[in-house]
């Protein structure tokens, strides 16, 4: 066991930890705080396997955007700090269960039918794997082999929907 | 110049004579942690020493000149008397968002302050998107000025939080792009490589002349007003909000944010001397090489130490100079004037960088 896989270990951990009581806090405020810290751990998978941009964007997006943006609507429309969710009715729960069963099974599935496992206890962990930002940006900008304009032109076309569409919400009548 | 990896490189290669790999690299992670506690403890305490003469000296008082001479060890006493402070535990708080705020704040800044070159082969974090990695982790802090504001369970500390989160939010962007303007110019995020370009070819505000001017000065606004600090500290407002987000906290969680609140003054003016002013590549002017010769024999570490105490200044000059906004034109003044120009800054500096304008 090399150090590698000992950090591998405490980040899955405090990974899981944190998904369980992110969804069985009784607070929004807190589910949204766990759900940072997963965000959090994720990050550092990424910053592991020496994917450091990949890492950087999680956390600048997620942690840093998107997590705020919820503790920004929790605050603007929450009545009281400690607002608590009402218990769930018994079809609810067992709807949750049933999904929750499906899809770790789905994910079960795909990972045993494709060796993930053998392959990543075969493989040789390298921190070599981070690409330079010169071949990110051109693969991210270029039309050709690989390129990925068509995909970044059709989300900045969506953000630019979403921009539109919250100024005529928010537009003075 | 000195290069410190070798100081480093001595160090490792002792600890890996005697400890397996993986033990040599926690015992360095260890002693990086402490230098960089230990630097963040002692620049807090030169900086609120220097805020407090130089606000006193911009509105013609003596400042701290009891305590030690001139006042020199009054902000020791100030750390003793914080840390001994009770810590208040409050009814109808959300307790553990409470307790966890300050430690999210501090984090953030304690990440974002390894990033800070310090010496040639002396960075802490150094990747290959260093830049994109200090603005994601400059931007957990908000996080926690957000939940400070909303687990204290008081109208003014959720107002505070929600001014200080616009605002945060808000100038961010602006130093996106000034960010992005200069990495136009040395065509690397990472700071050790930018240092060295400066080092080699001259510093960036000279290199990217108009365009690297007009964007240090955007910089240090959109900085002073990323650091609540100056005439942007509307999330504190002392006369309508009392204290803002950290109005509930007392002892050593008021104090986090203070520290925090000091540190990202000197990391926005480190920062800024290390995209534009060098970071620790000396003062050169093409041509006196005895000149030249004399700044190399200046450490690094002083050089840099040096420029970000110089910008810090700059900051201090701003804060006690102008009187503070209000919120709506500070989010007018980002929105419709620092945002569009940092644009057009950013294609100005394309457009030069293309053409072969800089120097």
């Amino acid at each position: 066991m090399n150090s590698e896989s000992i950090v591998f270990i405490v980040l899955a951990v405090l990974i899981a930890l944190f998904s369980v009581l992110s969804v069985t806090t009784k607070r929004i405020i807190r589910a949204a705080t766990y759900l940072l810290f997963v965000l959090f751990g994720t990050a550092g998978l990424y910053f592991l396997m020496g994917y450091t941009f990949l890492g950087a964007v999680q956390i600048m997006v997620y942690a840093g955007g998107i997590v705020v943006l919820y503790i920004f609507a929790i605050m603007l429309t929450g009545k009281t700090p400690d607002a608590k969710q009402h218990s769930l009715s018994l079809a609810k729960k067992g709807a949750a269960l049933v999904a929750a069963l499906v899809g770790a099974g789905l994910l079960m599935f795909v990972i045993i039918s494709h060796q993930f496992v053998s392959q990543s206890l075969s493989a040789e962990v390298t921190n070599e794997a981070a690409a330079p930002i010169g071949e990110i940006g051109s693969s991210l900008l270029s039309a050709g082999e690989g390129g990925n304009l068509l995909p970044f032109e059709a989300v900045s076309v969506l953000l630019l929907a979403c921009i539109i569409g919250g100024l005529i919400i928010a537009r003075k009548r | 110049m000195f290069d410190f990896a070798k100081v480093t490189n001595w160090i490792d290669a002792l600890l890996l004579s005697f400890l397996p790999g993986w033990a040599a690299t926690l015992v360095e992670c260890v002693l990086v942690a402490l230098a960089i506690i230990t630097l963040y403890a002692v620049f807090a305490i030169i900086l609120i020493y220097m805020e407090r003469k130089i606000c006193a000296f911009f509105q013609c008082r003596l400042g701290p000149n009891r305590v030690g001479k001139w006042g020199s060890i009054q902000v020791l006493a100030d750390v003793l008397k914080m840390l001994t402070k009770e810590i208040i535990d409050m009814k109808n708080v959300d307790r553990l968002l409470h307790k966890m705020a300050p430690f999210l704040v501090i984090v953030a800044s304690m990440l974002t302050f390894a990033c800070l070159p310090w010496n040639k082969g002396a960075e802490v974090l150094d990747f290959n998107i260093g830049i994109f990695f200090f603005l994601a982790a400059g931007s957990i802090g908000v996080v926690g000025i957000l939940l400070a504001g909303w687990s204290s369970n008081n109208k003014y500390a959720l107002i505070g939080a929600m001014r200080s989160g616009a605002q945060i939010i808000s100038y961010e962007v602006s130093i996106g792009l000034v960010m992005l303007t200069m990495i136009v110019l040395t065509g690397t995020m990472s700071f050790s490589e930018i240092c060295q370009q400066q080092a080699d070819l001259g510093w960036n505000i000279f290199r990217g002349h108009v365009p690297a001017v007009l964007a240090f000065i955007i910089y240090l606004i959109a900085g002073n007003a990323e650091c609540n600090r100056g005439p942007f500290d509307m999330p504190e407002a002392e006369s309508e909000l009392t204290a803002g987000y950290h109005v509930e906290y007392s002892g050593m969680h008021f104090g986090f944010y203070y520290l925090a609140e000091y540190l990202n003054l000197f990391i926005c003016a480190g920062i800024a001397s290390t995209i534009f002013l060098g970071g620790w590549a000396p003062f050169h002017v093409p041509g006196l090489d005895g000149f030249n010769h004399v700044m190399d024999y200046i450490p690094g570490a002083v050089w840099m130490v040096g420029k970000t105490f110089f910008v810090v200044f700059l900051l201090m000059w701003i804060r006690w100079t102008f009187p503070r906004l209000r919120i709506d034109q500070l989010l007018a003044l980002e929105w419709k004037y620092l945002m569009p120009m940092s644009l057009v800054l950013l294609v100005l500096m394309a457009i030069c960088v293309s053409l072969g304008l800089t120097l």
